[in-house]
């Protein structure tokens, strides 16, 4: 069966130029970049050019990148690694997983941990940046938003965040996971002091991710072991990977500078557009008319999440991966079964919503041709699955 | 193998037992189109940490590991796997039933509410969603078309010691008309061999006992966990042990820890042993008294479902064996209809702890005549 994947914001498939620069650190190339021997050497030079290419993709010096394995990781890292026992935390209620439960760690840890507001979003996604100064205490150490949402791809204020948090004197993180190689990441743009992003996201392999961490912001390390990454973060440098994602920020930020995100935009606005054209009471969870045009709540140029009213998300995602498209909702569970949306549900979109929401991620080496196959695939599946709702049924007979 | 003339597209409900596991293996082999589904009911993890639950649970329903089991049969023997998650459904239509029977000092059994509910109702709802038109289940039960009365019968399977009839009263014509029980012919030693023939390592996997969702079946833990996460309080139901002559013997903390015919707990030292014989929500009065009180003839049954015939007119009666829980050999009875879903039964010999909150299931040789609940 042909297959089509539209779930780029869950991760990327390795580009082929990805592979070639990591292959040879998994073939043949050993060195552990501390040794101090001519192939610990060989190793130290590579994970030091890739922090090269992945310092310019953040616009910093290479010295304020910190390899990690993942996205996850650099999360956990800027937070715990800022906190002290006793500060308040702020950050929002639509963040990633890897954010929101470790700031809920944070606030169940009594004595060792501290305070946290989540500041609520508005019906488009989008955090106030007034809120966010609202919510300021004299104890506040940390403000962490996102740059881009996973499900919907709003984009968040975080420039105008960024001043806020620098005027107060307040460190300022931004989980950039699902904005890497979709927009540009100046850190000093942006205002940030902390910047957390994943390689799987932006076609490198699963497992490696970097943390941006402005020079003199003190971090306090996860794991304790050898000094590696400036004693930042303990643990041999993943070298392949390291590679890797310093290749893939390299095509990255060559792709931004080329229009890459226009050419995905413009593809993801006619999957877009096509499906809301043929389908009727459907429409977009943070994007759209209302939000990207009237509310100017910008997105990321490849995602898209719909809603089809009458519809559950679920059985939609199965009934289309069984004809070889695969999308997504929500989030997974770790059972595999899909939990009502917390995004959807903090916009207050209301249960059916957060329910009924797919959503579609494009990445760089999808085509035309498969935007097509969808075009006419999700609107037979929706109509299908319509026929056998029963409230469909009934707002059709009314 | 034999193959079928016609391939079905079946959606096989996968707990990661060796039953439905096997179901799915068989019904691939024959050559339909099989997909394998799991359904996520309940979350394991919500209640741990409350007093008296469980840390984690391994090996019952909803648990990873079955999901785990489920998603390696389904990977083995090559056929499509999702879990999908109705926990709301289950929540609403199951558990916070179950809660309140017991509040209303009944005994409730939950896996015929969802058998009712979910995996015949939201189940078939589920797999039509994604295609398929037929469900199969690991129940041993029979089902099959009778021309003569143009009604889906319900029958008992050929292995009776596994008979899951009881919990299946409440299917539809419509649900019957849908679904398979690849099981209803073979016996339990049977199954375990079609799964060790197609090679599943989950074949010698025990046979899961308790009510899913409540650990340890210790279901008064369970409610008293339950209410405090919904942040409710336990009603207060204590109230007084009294005989059948109206005479106090004790008190007691509340209506829910007791079920008709329950000889353990119920803090009285007398001669005999005592039992259990009402339960009164109103004035929180629990009757006790001697083994033969609890013996009685009659009883009112509610919310009739009716499978082999299309109903009964009112004062119209059938002759019938009656099962009046799980473990309980069906007795002869005659049943009166009362009022359209509701029927008396009176026994040809009186029987013993008649619960209300469980199933009556009215047998006519192997088949399923219908059931309902005991008021």
């Amino acid at each position: 069966m042909r297959r089509i994947y539209f779930d780029n914001n869950a991760t990327t498939p390795l580009l082929p130029e990805v592979f070639v620069a990591m292959r040879p650190w998994l073939e043949s190339n050993v060195g552990n970049a501390s040794s101090i021997h001519h192939h610990g050497q060989e190793a130290r030079a590579a994970v030091e050019a890739a922090r090269e290419s992945v310092a310019k993709l953040f616009g910093c010096r290479p010295a304020e990148v910190v390899f990690t394995s993942g996205g996850t990781e650099g999360d956990n890292l800027a937070l715990f690694g800022i906190l002290k026992a006793g500060d308040h935390l702020i950050t929002t209620t639509v963040e990633h997983h890897a954010v929101l439960l470790a700031a809920e760690r944070w606030r169940e840890m009594g004595a060792q941990g501290g305070e946290v507001t989540f500041v609520p979003v508005d019906g488009c996604g989008r955090v106030d940046p007034e809120d966010i100064r609202r919510a300021l205490r004299p104890n506040t150490r940390l403000i962490s938003v996102m740059l881009a949402n996973n499900e919907t791809g709003v984009i968040q204020p975080i420039a105008e965040i960024g001043e806020i948090a620098a005027g107060a004197g307040v460190e300022f993180h931004t989980d950039a996971v699902q904005g890497a190689g979709k927009v540009p990441l100046d850190v000093r743009a942006l205002g940030v002091s902390l910047l957390s992003i994943s390689g799987h996201k932006v076609h490198a392999p699963q497992g490696v991710g970097a943390l941006y961490v402005r020079k003199g912001t003190k971090l306090q390390p996860l794991f304790y072991g050898g000094r590696h990454e400036r004693s930042r973060r303990a643990g041999t440098e993943n070298t392949p990977g390291i590679v890797a994602l310093g290749k893939a920020a390299e095509v990255a930020h060559a792709g931004l500078t080329r229009g890459e995100d226009a050419r995905l935009a413009a593809m993801r606005d006619r999957l877009e557009q096509g499906i809301l054209a043929q389908v009727e009471a459907s429409g977009v969870n943070g994007g759209g008319v209302a939000c990207t045009i009237t509310n100017h709540v910008p997105r990321v140029p490849n995602t898209t999440n719909l809603y089809f009213d009458h519809i559950e998300g679920e059985p939609l995602i199965i009934a289309l991966d069984l004809k070889g498209l695969a999308c997504s909702t929500g989030a997974a569970c770790s059972s595999g079964a899909i939990e009502p949306s917390h995004v959807l549900t903090a916009m207050r979109l209301g249960g059916e919503r957060a329910r009924g929401s797919v959503r579609l991620s494009l990445g760089k080496q999808n085509t035309d041709e498969e935007v097509d196959f969808a075009l006419e695939l999700i609107p037979q599946t929706v109509a299908r699955l319509r026929e056998i709702s029963p409230t469909w049924r009934r707002a059709v007979a009314q | 193998m034999t193959r079928l003339s016609t391939t079905r597209n079946i959606a096989v409900a996968m707990s990661g037992g060796v039953d439905s596991s096997a179901v799915a293996a068989m019904l691939h082999a024959e050559g339909h189109n099989v997909i394998g589904l799991t359904m996520q009911l309940w979350n394991q993890r919500r209640l741990s940490g409350k007093e008296g639950m469980p840390e984690s649970v391994a090996g019952r329903c909803c648990s990873l590991d079955d999901v785990y089991d489920a998603r390696a049969v389904a990977r083995q023997i090559g056929i499509p796997y999702y879990v999908v998650n109705h926990e709301d459904r289950f929540e609403r239509d199951v558990v916070k039933p179950f809660v309140a029977e017991y509040l209303a000092g009944r005994t409730p059994i939950p896996c015929s509410l969802c058998n009712d509910h979910i995996k015949f109702d939201q189940f078939l709802t589920t797999a039509r969603q994604v295609g398929s038109d037929w469900i199969a289940t690991g129940h041993y039960a029979r089902n099959e078309f009778d021309e003569t009365s143009g009604r889906w019968l319900l029958k008992r399977p050929t292995d009776r010691a596994k008979d899951q009839t009881y919990f299946l009263f409440g299917l539809t014509q419509e649900q019957l008309s849908r679904t398979m029980f690849p099981l209803g012919h073979l016996t339990k030693p049977e199954v375990r061999e079609r799964a060790r023939q197609a090679g599943l390592a989950l074949a010698e996997k025990p046979d899961s006992q308790e009510i899913c969702f409540v650990p340890g079946n210790d279901y008064k833990r369970f409610i008293e966990a339950y209410l405090d996460e919904q942040s409710q309080k336990l009603p207060d139901t204590a109230g007084e042990l009294v005989t059948a002559e109206g005479e106090v013997i004790a008190e007691h903390g509340g209506i829910h820890n007791f079920t008709v015919g329950q000889r353990k707990g119920l803090g009285v030292a007398t001669g005999e042993p005592m039992y259990v014989l009402q339960i009164h929500p109103e004035s929180h009065r629990v009757v006790v008294g001697r083994d033969e009180e609890l013996l009685s003839r009659e009883m009112l049954v509610r919310k009739v479902n009716w499978i082999a015939i299309a109903g009964l007119a009112a004062g119209e009666t059938i002759r019938a064996e009656v099962k009046i829980r799980h473990r309980h050999e069906p007795a002869p009875a005659t049943i009166e209809s009362t009022s359209p879903r509701e029927v008396r039964v009176i026994f040809d010999q009186p029987q013993r702890a008649i619960t209300p909150g469980q199933a009556a299931v009215f047998y006519r040789d192997e088949v399923v005549a219908g059931g309902g609940w005991i008021g």
